[in-house]
């Protein structure tokens, strides 16, 4: 179910490819099984690889003994720690950016000191994965249990175990706007909370995987599931070769969501392969996978708002504590996007946000969908209804005293270029629930909204580029050349959708290369809601370009003005009078012959600023904001605590709807993901320790559990992006988590204030009410 | 080291030798072959993703040992239909949108192709909690089911002429 309700009222152009719900040029091959993952690709003598690892959080390595293991016949290589004494691997932020690397670099396999459960301890290579796991089993490792901190605020006490420096602060962020005492001082209610949130994880359906091989030139291939092909540069710096002798192959990603973000199998691929000079493949197991990679940051979110009985906003304060986990990773960055979502899409003039991410020997966290953003709008749209239930204001009315409108100043004082409908988002989103559902006996019915910010591009300080390059072959179809990874989303597709609509072909008309380090023009990450903003303004630039040259072409054979020159179908002719026509391969052939040429490489340049000032966090952060809302009803059994979502209702100003199925698919997938994230997902660990590591444990939302999400897609079309487009990846889940806990609380009477919001949890308060 | 044995395995109609010990799942053997349509997602049967038809049953291929497999029919979703003659269930799911990363999307059609040989008009429950076993992280399912629905009918109406 969707509808795009709201346009502006005149569109010059007719737009003929860009805005219809097209078949992805991806589906096909997928839907019959024809599509080659990274995982399905192996080479003649290949070795089979294996992470061992540590089974305990904090400890200190006192011995390991890999004599047993080598001595297994089959077993080629074995890496330890020992082995790469200066060897460190980078954690930083991935990509094109030219900023100088932070320096959070960290040990690839255990030297001495063991920080989370799971650490990589050593590397095997052997001829088969049998014989790898069965040398895995060999290993000997002495860990002397060290003191470890599993808690962010007791990793802040005095005496606390040090993960590394003098205190385990990893990152803080500020951001100071007006006066809050005085704010504070004008209000007739001050209401104060605290949210908390939970480590989640991706859950991918494709577990981490790579082959590496050395080719003839030494160069180091690896062929790999990532959003970031532009890793080559890290892998290389991590194992000793310069950046021009390693490159990656991305192929279709199975899945992302933030956890493909930062390296996985690559660099222990490029040292096994650079060791036995054979091809290796690494293939994580479901369990290598949930232990493996960086998580959510569980964030604690203190809320402390001045209202007036009226229901103006007069001052806020939030004081955020993050759980980094036992590296840096991502953690900066996510701090930095939470204090700038801190406090909502509403006007606020006297603001104070601290926020502090604290190493623990829990995994580390890093990007997930939404990255920090997502964190703090479960806390302030949870607070926004408090706030409204302290004075007594129905919530959306509370909302409308103080959505920033188009041109307002957000918390950091930027103003967003774009238009900023939030409030259109949440009306519709409300009006769609549609007739309440009747509480009946012990099941309550209730419901909720959570309107959002979300930024689309990276942070604006890295100076975020993105290449494409875009030909007509001479038989009239188009090549698209990208290094973009597409992770699911259907980012190709959309290449192929804007070079078809610039140039007047169809979409099948069209081949994208892409996701190849050394042979397609780099384009960043697929990352931070950017890969359509940026790459696909780099493939309309480039597109345009061809386009113009041939128009030209064109216009001098018929003896009109190129202006009146158009392209559609396969065909060029003038726009009033189309008996003057050719096709696009005759004109691609005269073209051609003279040496008119058919292609162009664009860049795209977000816009450049410098960091924001550390004291005050004002200044521009991201290049713009999407904005919208999710509404959702819920049942809930106060007797078993069980909740049912009823109905799911996600509106969002996407800009321009590119390919608007693909855009429900983004609505529709983020509100499911956001409701495991409400309800049911919890990486538990203790003392470090995953007590989840399988989807049994692990509780995604199934075919049983979600209902039919209804998406309103709406288009100012303000975006930076192409045709107007902002972005939906990251936006479509933001809104969702809070939305349910308002649901919840409307429904049983009761704040349940930290994620999940379990059956056992509800029981909980209800029995704590009684 | 686990002794191993030749055994037959009749896939998508063609039948092919391979030599396995005991304990190689079918999913392991399947791919050995170069049937790399079928996606390993946990090897424990919890996300669906490795799906194939047994005699017409969608089975978790990693919960198969592969010689139990042996003298019965496997179909994966290659065996369905190709880019020429895509089956129902593959048009539907590629036109729907059903389909976005992919990985999922053997293992629901596999599903899928199971429950409407029991049940070929299904109810939207029906296809619920015949894909109950599948896990999707990308699409929230709807367009799934919407898929599943739009094959039954094609494939009814197909039936009937």
């Amino acid at each position: 179910m969707s509808e795009i309700v709201e346009t502006p009222t005149k569109i010059d152009v007719e737009e003929r490819q860009v805005g219809r719900p097209l078949e992805r040029t991806d589906a096909r091959a997928k839907a019959i099984g024809a599509t080659r993952y990274a995982g399905d690709f192996t080479m003649p003598n290949v070795l089979h690889a294996k992470v061992v690892r540590t089974n305990i959080a904090s400890a200190t390595l006192r011995r390991l003994d890999m004599s047993k293991a080598r001595a297994l016949p089959g077993v080629v290589c074995i890496l330890t720690g020992a082995d790469l004494p200066d060897r460190m691997a980078a954690t930083d932020m991935p990509g094109q950016t030219g900023q100088q690397r932070r320096k959070t670099d960290h040990q690839i396999l255990v030297g001495e000191r063991v920080r989370y459960f799971g650490e990589p301890l050593a590397l095997i290579a052997a001829e088969t994965r049998d014989i790898a796991e069965r040398a895995a089993t060999l290993v000997e490792a002495e860990l002397e249990p060290y003191p470890g901190v599993y808690d962010p605020i007791d990793a802040l006490e005095p005496g606390a175990p040090l993960l590394y420096g003098a205190d385990n602060i990893v990152a803080m962020q500020k951001v100071r706007k007006g006066d809050v005492e005085r704010g504070f001082a004008s209000a007739d209610v001050v209401v104060e909370n605290t949210y908390r949130t939970q480590f989640i994880e991706h859950a991918f359906l494709e577990p981490e995987v790579g082959l590496a091989w050395v080719d003839q030139d030494g160069v180091i291939n690896i062929r790999v599931s990532t959003q970031v092909i532009e890793h080559f540069r890290f892998v290389a710096d991590a194992v000793g070769v310069p950046h021009n002798r390693v490159r990656i192959q991305g192929a279709l990603v199975g899945g992302g969501f933030g956890g493909k973000e930062d390296i996985t199998v690559e660099v222990y691929l490029a040292l096994l392969a650079k060791a036995t000079q054979r091809p290796v493949r690494l293939e994580f197991t479901r369990e290598d996978s949930l232990v493996g990679h960086g998580k959510r940051h569980p964030f604690v979110m203190k809320y402390r708002t001045g209202v007036t009985k009226d229901g103006r906003i007069t001052a806020l304060q939030c004081d955020f504590l993050a759980d980094a986990g036992a590296y840096v990773f991502l953690s900066p960055y996510v701090l930095l996007y939470s204090v700038v979502a801190a406090p909502g899409p509403y006007r606020i003039d006297n603001l104070r946000v601290d926020a502090k991410a604290v190493a623990t020997n829990n995994m580390y966290t890093s990007a997930f969908r939404g990255f920090g953003a997502a964190q703090a709008c479960v806390a302030y749209e949870q607070q926004m209804d408090e706030v409204a239930k302290a004075i007594g204001m129905d919530p959306l009315k509370f909302r409308r005293r103080n959505y920033l409108h188009d041109g307002e100043t957000m918390g950091t004082g930027f103003v967003p270029p774009s238009n900023i409908w939030t409030e259109r988002c949440a009306d519709r989103a409300w009006v769609a629930l549609g007739e309440p559902t009747e509480s009946s006996g012990a099941v309550k019915v209730g419901r909720g909204l959570a309107a959002y910010l979300q930024s689309y591009g990276r942070i604006t300080a890295l100076h975020d580029t993105s290449e494409c390059w875009v030909g007509v072959e001479v038989d009239g179809t188009v090549v698209v050349r990208s290094g973009v990874t597409d992770i699911g989303a259907g980012q190709v597709s959309a290449l192929a959708q804007i070079a078809a609509e610039v140039l007047g072909v169809e979409m099948q008309d069209v081949v994208v290369y892409n996701s190849d380090s050394a042979v397609t023009p780099l384009a960043g990450t697929t990352t931070a809601t950017r890969a359509l903003y940026m790459t696909g303004n780099a493939c309309r630039l480039a597109a345009e370009a061809v386009r113009r040259r041939l128009v030209a072409r064109a216009a001098t054979k018929f003896g009109v003005d190129a202006s009146t020159v158009d392209m559609a179908f396969g065909n060029v002719f003038v726009a009033d009078d189309p008996t003057q026509s050719m096709s696009l391969a005759e004109l691609a052939r005269i073209s051609a012959a003279e040496g008119i040429h058919r292609s162009e490489l664009a860049i795209f340049r977000a816009p450049f600023t410098d960091k924001v000032d550390p004291e005050t966090g004002q200044g521009q952060v991201h290049p713009d904001y999407a904005f919208g809302a999710h509404a959702i009803e819920v049942a809930v059994d106060t007797e078993t605590g069980e909740i049912t979502v009823l109905k799911s209702v996600g509106a969002h100003d996407v800009g321009r709807a590119i390919n608007p199925a693909a855009v429900e698919g983004q609505i529709e997938g983020g509100a499911t993901q956001g409701q495991g994230y409400a309800l049911s997902e919890e990486m538990i660990y203790r003392e470090g320790r995953l007590m989840t590591p399988s989807f049994s444990e692990y509780l995604i939302p199934t075919t049983m559990d979600v209902p039919i999400v209804q998406s309103i897609i709406l288009e100012s079309r303000s975006g930076l992006g192409p045709f107007g487009a902002k972005g939906i990846g990251e936006a479509a889940l933001t809104p969702v988590a809070p939305a349910i806990a308002n649901a919840v609380a409307d429904a049983i009477g009761v704040r349940i204030a930290e994620l999940p919001i379990t059956p056992e949890k509800v029981v909980a308060a209800l029995r704590h009410k009684a | 080291m686990n002794r191993h044995r030749t055994i037959s395995l009749d896939v998508n109609g063609r039948v092919r030798e391979i030599a396995v010990p005991s304990h190689r799942t079918l999913l392991e053997a399947l791919r050995e072959l170069g049937c790399l349509d079928v996606k390993c997602g946990c090897e424990k049967g919890d996300c669906g993703a490795c799906a194939v038809l047994l005699d017409g049953e969608a089975v978790d291929s990693c919960l198969t040992l592969a010689w139990t497999a042996e003298g019965r029919a496997i179909t994966t979703v290659a065996g369905l239909g190709s880019a020429e003659k895509p089956h129902p269930l593959q048009d539907a799911l590629a036109r729907n949108g059903g389909v976005q990363c992919g990985y999922c999307t053997p293992g629901f059609i596999i599903a899928a192709a199971s429950l409407l040989r029991e049940t070929p008009n299904p109810t939207e429950d029906d296809i619920r909690f015949g894909l109950g076993g599948n896990l999707c992280r990308c699409t929230g399912y709807r367009k799934i089911f919407e898929a599943v629905s739009e094959a039954a009918t094609a494939m009814d109406a197909g039936a009937r002429t």
